[in-house]
């Protein structure tokens, strides 16, 4: 019974694995709190680079954008990823998993180069609006993975009852269905919400020169110089991350492992 | 099913099937197109018809396809790229086995957690994970000032950490190790343990334990974790062009150049739809690999 337990050298090689997945992230952290300008050595506590940030107009313009642009993409992509999620469990259109996975299995940045392309050559105008229609085309699959799930594991005779003691096609679905459906279209939404507000690649490609997100104005910061105050809004989100993160383990535990 | 179901169906499909159309497969396909065409004067795309006497004449080329293969320099890059692509896979297969077997040998109570510990750094922001690798691989850093300790008593040149492409394939490994891990433990997971008591009953030591028995079950499992691994890691740009300088850059700083800065277009969707052919054969490749690997292809 010896294959119950991991051995010595195999907790050990765990141990280090888990140490460099989070020793850079503690540089930054403990870093946001260092009182000197160079991210080296320890000098000694201070709130100064999160005192900075707060009065660092491009970062918070930035941010409340990410926020509005992450919030109407989920909710797009949520009825959407919902519809295609529906739609694929039933199986009845044989290309739609391509599409709807498609961009998922694709690199970022072949998706935000072609969609530049065609904003571009259609001349739509790069900005926000830009920024959501690309979120949202690849966040669909998101939600319709996370809904799909969802469905797999649900016991189908319950429709079927409702249905025999005569519910109509919507009565079943708004009662029965969509309530069932509910913690997976919740886990998508809140899966779709951290993608866009985190999206890097995509959204560099399909800003233009008027509008910013928060990852674009910390790429802009890290080209220019390695400062604290990066520390310090990474910090910060890597707080509302965590939190995003332990309300979407409550709701739907298995969608993470996706 | 009767008809109005059928109805409901399609129309239910509609809505996500035609926004895709719209914002995925339409500019996938203007990409193809603009791959035969010229480059406008101030970037962009020159039309592509022109009309001289009344007559419609089309105006396509083949000259940017021709120009991957005819300088050397793309497609020695593209195979750096792959083999860049191919190294941290590999790195990833190494780091990641010895974790995914801890966590799918330990007790169950403790998996979830583990595997919790495992996805929350890859949750935080994409851009943040890379800035860690530049503070660490600054000039200023302990690690690089450490190291010039050493190689300066063994009276070696000081060495540079950043911008050089250690500091992109480390950092290619840090973005996709959860890639690699989490299907090699659902791999894992399933594994029947009584096979190995089994193995060792007969007189197999743990080394064949492991080789016979383990490592072909656990295939499938790394098949999976090298697709997701190797695509983003052949198309990224920001981490080359954050840790890269100029003798770290890849295919996807390349495309990006093409699209911002040099504003050539067409050569740009030729070099994205090389990208865009790899990717679609490597999934092709997987989808086969998970179906001949047996039933446990992990998610």
């Amino acid at each position: 019974m010896v294959h119950n337990r991991p051995s010595k050298t195999l907790v050990s090689a765990g141990v280090l694995v888990y140490l460099f997945l989070y020793i850079p992230l503690a540089v930054v952290v403990i870093f946001s709190f260092n009182d000197s300008k160079l991210n080296a050595e320890w000098v000694g506590f201070t709130w100064k680079w999160y005192e900075k940030l707060i009065h660092n107009e491009n970062i918070l313009r930035a941010a409340g954008n990410s926020l509005i642009i992450a919030i109407i993409s989920a909710a797009m992509a949520t009825v959407l990823g919902t519809l295609a999620g529906l739609a694929i469990h039933r199986g009845r259109q044989k290309w739609l998993p391509a599409l709807v996975l498609g961009p998922i299995a694709m690199p970022d940045i072949l998706i935000g180069v072609s969609l530049l392309l065609m904003f571009i050559l259609l001349n739509v105008s790069l900005g926000s609006v830009s920024i959501i229609l690309a979120h949202v085309s690849f966040c669909i699959g998101f939600v319709a993975l996370a809904v799909q799930s969802r469905l797999a594991g649900m016991d189908q005779s319950l429709i079927e009852a409702a249905r025999d003691l005569g519910a109509s096609p919507w009565q079943s679905f708004r009662l029965i269905s969509l309530p069932l459906l509910m913690p997976g279209i919740i886990a998508g939404a809140l899966m779709a919400f951290t993608l866009s507000i985190d999206d890097f690649v995509i959204t560099f490609f399909t800003a233009g020169v008027g509008s910013s997100t928060l990852p674009l104005e910390i790429y802009s910061m890290v080209k220019i110089a390695v400062t604290p105050e990066v520390n310090a809004v990474s910090t910060l989100l890597m707080l509302v991350t965590l939190t995003l993160i332990t309300v979407l383990s409550k709701i739907s535990p298995t969608v993470l492992r996706q | 099913m009767n008809r109005a179901e059928r109805l409901r169906n399609h129309l239910m499909a509609l809505p996500p099937a035609l926004y895709l159309l719209l914002f995925f497969a339409v500019p996938s396909v203007m990409m193809l197109f603009a791959s035969f065409r010229y480059p406008g004067e101030y970037g962009g795309l020159a039309p592509w018809y022109y009309i001289e006497d009344g007559q419609l004449s089309l105006d396509f080329t083949l000259e940017n396809w021709l120009r991957l293969f005819e300088s050397g320099i793309y497609l020695g890059l593209l195979f750096k790229s792959l083999g860049y692509a191919l190294l941290t896979t590999l790195i990833c297969t190494i780091m990641a086995y010895p974790l995914a077997l801890m966590i799918a040998r330990s007790q169950k109570r403790f998996r979830d957690l583990l595997l919790l510990l495992v996805i929350l750094p890859f949750w935080s922001n994409f851009l943040v994970r890379i800035y860690a690798w530049m503070i660490i691989f600054s000039p200023q850093g302990a690690l690089t000032i450490g190291l010039n300790h050493v190689t300066g008593a063994l009276g070696l040149e000081p060495i540079s950490l950043m911008f050089s492409s250690t500091a992109v394939i480390t950092c290619l490994v840090y973005v996709h190790l959860p890639f690699m891990i989490l299907p090699l433990y659902a791999n894992l997971e399933k594994h029947d343990n009584r096979l190995l008591d089994a193995a060792q009953d007969l007189g197999a030591n743990r080394f064949q334990c492991f080789w016979l028995i383990t490592w072909p079950q656990s295939l499938p499992g790394i098949y999976a974790g090298a697709i997701l691994v190797f695509i983003p890691s052949l198309g990224i740009f920001a981490i080359p062009d954050l840790l890269g300088g100029t003798n770290g850059i890849m295919i996807g700083n390349v495309i990006k150049q093409q699209f911002v800065e040099s504003r050539d277009w067409p050569f740009g969707s030729v070099l994205s739809l090389v990208l865009t052919g790899i990717t679609l054969l490597l999934v092709l490749l997987a989808a086969k690999l998970g179906k001949t690997g047996g039933a446990n292809s992990g998610t």
